[in-house]
C-alpha cells in the first residue's frame, strides 16, 4: 500500500472503529431511509389507487425519486459528519500536523461517505422491494450512472459544506444536515422541472439532480436512454467539483493563516 | 545542520503581534525550551513549527524542509505532543494509536504500539476508550502518540502537565533516554522550571511575542543572579529584574 492510500485508510479505520463499537450508530445510518421509504411508499400507493391509469410507473417515479435522493442527501452527510467527527473529538489539529495531505483528507471522507450511504441505503432499497415490491435495480445499468451523478453531487456540496465550517466554525455545522433539504424543491425529485414557475427553472436546471431526475422518469415512461440528461448532469457536476475545490482549497488556506484549525470547534 | 530553524518569525493577527521577529536553532540532539507566561507566543511559534499556522513573515526550516513549501516532507518526520489537543474519545487507545500508525505510515504497527505500550505504561490502557482515561493517563496517551513514528523532531507542549511526581519523573527519564538514543531535536514549551533546568540545554525566554532573553539554564541563572530559573522566569514576566 502506497503512503498515500495508507494515510488515507488510517482516516477511514478511524471512522469504521467508531461503527464496529456503536450499534446505534449503525441503526442510524439506515433509520432515515427506511423511514423516508415507508412514508413516501405508502402515500404513493394512496395516490397510485386513486388514479385510473399509470399507477404503476407514478409509484416507480415517486419510489425512485425518494432513493436516489437518499444517494445525494446520504452522501453528502457522510462527508460532512465525517468532517464533524473530527471537530467534535478536538481532532483536527493532531490530525492536520501529521503528513495527512488535505486531499487525501478529502478523499478519507469521500470513502466514507460511499460506505454509510451503501449501509444506510441498502435497507431501505429492501423494505422498498418487500413492502411495495418495488425493486429500483429494474432500472437498469444507467442506475449506477444516476447514483454516481448524484453521489458527486452530493460529495461537491459537502465539500462547500465544509469550506463554510472551516470559515465559520462549528457554528455553520448545521449546514451538514440541512443544506440537501434547502435545495429539494429545485432538484425535480418528484416531479418534473416544467412544474415548476418559469423564474425558478434556470436554478433547477443548474443542478445535476434535476437532470438526473428528468432521465430517470425518462427511462420509467418506456424512454429512450437519456443520454443528453446524464451529459448535462455530468458535466455540471465537474464544474461544481471544480469550484468546490477551488473554495475549500482557499477556505483551508484562510483557516491556516486565521489560526482555525487550532481553535475550531471550542 | 540545524533540525529547526527560525529566522525572523512573525505572526500578526489584524493589529495583534502575536509573535515578533523571532529567530532560533535547535541542534539534533538537543532540547530547547520555550518559557514565557500565558499569552507570550509560544503555542502560536509551535504552531508555525507545525504548519498548522501561516506566519505572516519570515522562515522555517524543519530538517532542511522549508516549511512554507515542503511541509509534508517535515512533519512525517516530526511530531507533537499537548494535553490541549485531544485523541478521539470514544477509540480505544489502541486503535487511536493504530490511526496514527497509519497516517505516519509505520509498519509493524502493532509491534510499536506494544513497544511504546511497555515503554509508557499503557499496557493496561490499550484497550479502554480514551475518553475514559485520567487527565496523566492521557497526557501518557498523547506522548506515545507523539513518539509513534520516532520522530526526528518533537514538539512538545507541557508533556508532563497533570502527571504525579513520580510518573512525570519517569516520563523525563525516557525523553532524556530517547533524545540521546536518537538523536531527536526537541522543543519543549513547559511551566515547569525544573523541568526545563532538568532537560534543556539552552532556554528562549518570551514575552508578548518577543524572545527578550535565552541561554542555558546555568547563564540564565548567572546573570539574573537567582538561585531557581523560576525566579528568572518570574523577574522577566513582571519586569522586576534585569540581567548583568
Amino acid at each position: 500500500m502506497t503512503a498515500a492510500l495508507r494515510r488515507i485508510w488510517g482516516l477511514m479505520y478511524r471512522h469504521l472503529a467508531l461503527y464496529r463499537r456503536s450499534w446505534p450508530r449503525l441503526l442510524e445510518l439506515a433509520y432515515w431511509p427506511t423511514l423516508t421509504i415507508c412514508i413516501w411508499g405508502f402515500t404513493a400507493r394512496f395516490f397510485a389507487q386513486r388514479l385510473s391509469t399509470g399507477g404503476g410507473i407514478a409509484i416507480g417515479m415517486v419510489m425512485g425519486g425518494v432513493l436516489l435522493w437518499e444517494v445525494a442527501l446520504r452522501s453528502q452527510m457522510g462527508v460532512a459528519i465525517s468532517f464533524l467527527e473530527e471537530i467534535w473529538s478536538r481532532n483536527l489539529g493532531q490530525v492536520f500536523v501529521s503528513p495527512l495531505r488535505p486531499w487525501e483528507l478529502v478523499a478519507a471522507l469521500i470513502a466514507m461517505s460511499f460506505i454509510r450511504m451503501v449501509a444506510g441505503l441498502l435497507p431501505a432499497i429492501l423494505v422498498a422491494w418487500l413492502l411495495y415490491a418495488y425493486n429500483l435495480f429494474a432500472l437498469g445499468p444507467v442506475l449506477l450512472l444516476f447514483a454516481l451523478n448524484l453521489m458527486a453531487m452530493g460529495w461537491w456540496i459537502s465539500l462547500g459544506v465544509v469550506s463554510l465550517i472551516l470559515r465559520h466554525g462549528a457554528g455553520a455545522e448545521a449546514l451538514a444536515w440541512s443544506v440537501l433539504f434547502g435545495i429539494t424543491p429545485f432538484a425535480a425529485v418528484y416531479y418534473p422541472v416544467a412544474i415548476l414557475p418559469a423564474g425558478l427553472r434556470p436554478v433547477a436546471l443548474a443542478l445535476p439532480a434535476a437532470h438526473v431526475f428528468e432521465g430517470m422518469r425518462a427511462v420509467l415512461q418506456g424512454g429512450a436512454m437519456p443520454w443528453g440528461e446524464l451529459g448535462w448532469a455530468s458535466g455540471l457536476n465537474l464544474a461544481w467539483l471544480v469550484a468546490a475545490a477551488f473554495l475549500f482549497a482557499r477556505q483551508f488556506r484562510a483557516a491556516r493563516i486565521r489560526g482555525a484549525l487550532m481553535t475550531i470547534g471550542e | 545542520m540545524d533540525a529547526i530553524t527560525v529566522e525572523a518569525l512573525t505572526k500578526r493577527y489584524g493589529a495583534t503581534l502575536a509573535v515578533d521577529d523571532i529567530g532560533f536553532s535547535v541542534a539534533p540532539g538537543h532540547t530547547v525550551g520555550l518559557l514565557g507566561g500565558n499569552g507570550a507566543g509560544k503555542t502560536t511559534t509551535i504552531a508555525m513549527l507545525l504548519g498548522l499556522l501561516i506566519p505572516t513573515a519570515g522562515r522555517i526550516t524543519v530538517l532542511g524542509h522549508d516549511m512554507a513549501a515542503d511541509r509534508f516532507a517535515a512533519l512525517a518526520r516530526m511530531n507533537f505532543s499537548s494535553p490541549y489537543v485531544a485523541l478521539p474519545h470514544r477509540l480505544s487507545v489502541e486503535e487511536n494509536l493504530r490511526v496514527y500508525c497509519h497516517l505516519y505510515n509505520v509498519r509493524h504497527s502493532s509491534q510499536r504500539i506494544a513497544e511504546l505500550a511497555a515503554q509508557l505504561n499503557l499496557g493496561e490502557l490499550l484497550k479502554r476508550p480514551a475518553g475514559e482515561l485520567s487527565a496523566g493517563q492521557k497526557t501518557r496517551v498523547a506522548l506515545a502518540k507523539a513518539l509513534i513514528n520516532k520522530p526526528d523532531v518533537l514538539l512538545l507542549d507541557e508533556p508532563t502537565a497533570s502527571l504525579d511526581p513520580d510518573t512525570g519523573d519517569m516520563v523525563r527519564t525516557w525523553l532524556e533516554r530517547y533524545r540521546a538514543e536518537s538523536g531527536c531535536a526537541i522543543l519543549l514549551a513547559s511551566h515547569n522550571m525544573a523541568e526545563v533546568e532538568r532537560l534543556c540545554g539552552h532556554v528562549l525566554m518570551m514575552k508578548q511575542g518577543r524572545i527578550v532573553d535565552r541561554g542555558s539554564p546555568d547563564d540564565l541563572l548567572e546573570r539574573y543572579g537567582r538561585d531557581t530559573l523560576e525566579a528568572v522566569f518570574l523577574d522577566i514576566a513582571r519586569g522586576t529584574g534585569e540581567a548583568a
